[in-house]
């Protein structure tokens, strides 16, 4: 159980890796699904099984589909890539990296506080409901209402004006 | 279960799947036949049976050939995509109390993730293609899965609500009274034009659309790379059928005959429906698909959770 946990989070980082770092817009998708993936392993082994069905679902599924509908209709050749490969400099790592590593220092330090993983009881998608609409209600709320904002925005942006016509 | 039983039920499972598959080709050319007043493949073995055999010496023996202007690695991996994502959900379809491969809490969701990530074939397919009638079904293929996937799961949850689990076992033993196609009707029918939009089935094959679109994301396919893609997609006939007679159905519930028997002949007959709708309907245009999606399947499915949900509560006390 530990090992698999371990080589899903090493192939979710090296996976984001190659996002990260890789030129060519369509396989930096791949490797964000696989990560993803990656991730829904994770979960799943540390009892949430609810959560990577979820992660699967709605991130490698819906979100990413989007993403490469986007890139496709885009149709980004090899002149997009070369640029790319022009602004990913290695100069221009540096930043990022000591920014990355002040996060990830804090991080640790944050985990290191932390009690332990209490035995592995799965979470239930029953338990995950009730505490939705628990304690975590508000959030729930406010989330549906930043939804409903999106949903009234694209509409309008995306409404066809009636004196430009149809093909407008 | 010991490790015996559970190896024997997922090779059992995998050879049965991969032969219907194949048989399926032949199954769907007859009943076109028939429902077109012709004979069809009849001439290769008793009944024309050995069609699939023919058919299937000819694709293996063809030129393994990708087009050098294709994304290669992508476009070796797109038809891969669907076959294993469809097997995959494969794992958690309950057959009968004993078979089956796995038992998961969240079984129902694990069946519309994999769906979900089966889309990727066609819109990675027609990406590495490269060329514009490829490309033109994949984003086709985009468009329509995320429109259909949103109802698709949706139009579920009032079976979920019923049975009261996304364990697709116990959905099957909450319908020893009554099956769910009664008072989930609404989902039932919904489910089934979801379904049929995902597995790129006619009438709803426009990502494919060889009148308009030569043939669609799988334009620059050929040998087996191109079967694949037809393996996947009658694998998907079966897992919906599956889904339709798991979920609405009462799955392998049944008198007299043994359950394993019920389980093949209500998919059996769903996967018939698919070819008779295939017979009977004409393709529509892309915007009344989406438009079809949008304004007239999702409101249905919204109006059918309210008043399930409504139901529920007020049974419950």
């Amino acid at each position: 159980m530990t090992a698999a946990f371990y080589l899903a989070a090493a192939i979710a980082l090296l996976a984001t890796l190659r996002v990260v770092t890789g030129f060519d817009a369509v396989h930096a998708l791949l490797y964000l699904i696989v990560s993803l993936l990656a991730v829904a392993v994770a979960f799943f082994l540390l009892g949430a099984p609810f959560a990577a069905a979820l992660e699967v679902l709605i991130y490698a599924g819906a979100v990413v589909v989007l993403f490469v509908f986007v890139v496709m209709m885009l149709n980004l050749g090899e002149k997009a890539a070369a640029q790319e490969e022009r602004w990913l400099q290695p100069g221009i790592w540096i930043g990022p990296a000591i920014l990355s590593g002040l996060l990830l220092v804090e991080l640790l330090g944050i985990l290191w506080g932390l009690p332990g993983v209490p035995g592995r009881a799965a979470v239930t998608a029953r338990q995950v409901g009730a505490a939705l609409y628990g304690p975590y209600l508000l959030a729930v709320e406010l989330a549906s209402m930043l939804l409903l904002a999106a949903v009234v925005g694209a509409y309008h942006i995306g409404r066809h004006r009636p004196e430009e016509g149809r093909d407008g | 279960m010991s490790a015996g039983a559970a190896l024997a039920n997922v090779f059992g499972i995998l050879a049965v799947l991969l032969t219907w598959a194949a048989l399926l080709i032949w199954v769907e050319r007859r009943l076109l036949a028939l429902w077109q007043d012709r004979y069809g493949p009849n001439r290769v073995g008793p009944f024309g049976l050995l069609q699939v055999v023919a058919d299937m010496i000819k694709i293996l023996t063809k030129a393994d050939w990708v087009p050098p202007f294709a994304d290669r690695l992508v476009f070796i991996l797109a038809p891969a995509v669907i076959v294993v994502t469809v097997l995959f959900s494969f794992a958690v379809i309950p057959v009968a109390p004993g078979i089956g491969i796995a038992d998961l809490d969240i079984g129902l969701l694990f069946v519309l993730a994999m769906a979900a990530l089966g889309a990727y074939s066609a819109m990675l397919a027609g990406w590495a293609s490269n060329s514009k009638y490829a490309l033109l079904g994949g984003l086709r293929t985009a468009a329509q899965t995320v429109s259909y996937e949103v109802f698709m799961g949706l139009s579920l949850m009032g079976v979920v609500m019923l049975a009261g689990s996304f364990d697709l076992r116990e959905i099957v033993e909450a319908q020893r009274g009554m099956w769910f196609v009664l008072p989930q009707f609404i989902g039932f029918l919904t489910f089934l034009a979801a379904g049929v939009a995902e597995s790129h089935r006619l009438p709803l094959d426009l990502p494919e659309g060889e009148t308009e679109l030569v043939a669609g994301y799988h334009t620059e396919y050929s040998g087996m790379k191109f079967g694949l893609f037809f393996v996947g997609e009658y694998l998907g006939i079966i897992l919906v059928s599956a889904l339709i007679a798991t979920l609405f159905f009462g799955g392998w519930l049944g008198p007299v005959l043994p359950p394993v028997l019920w389980f093949l002949v209500k998919t059996s007959v769903f996967i018939a429906l698919f070819v008779l709708l295939r017979a009977a309907l004409p393709r529509p245009r892309y915007d009344r698909l989406m438009a079809f999606a949008w304004k007239a399947m999702l409101p249905l499915t919204l109006l059918n959770l309210v008043v399930t949900g409504a139901v529920v509560l007020a049974r419950s006390g």
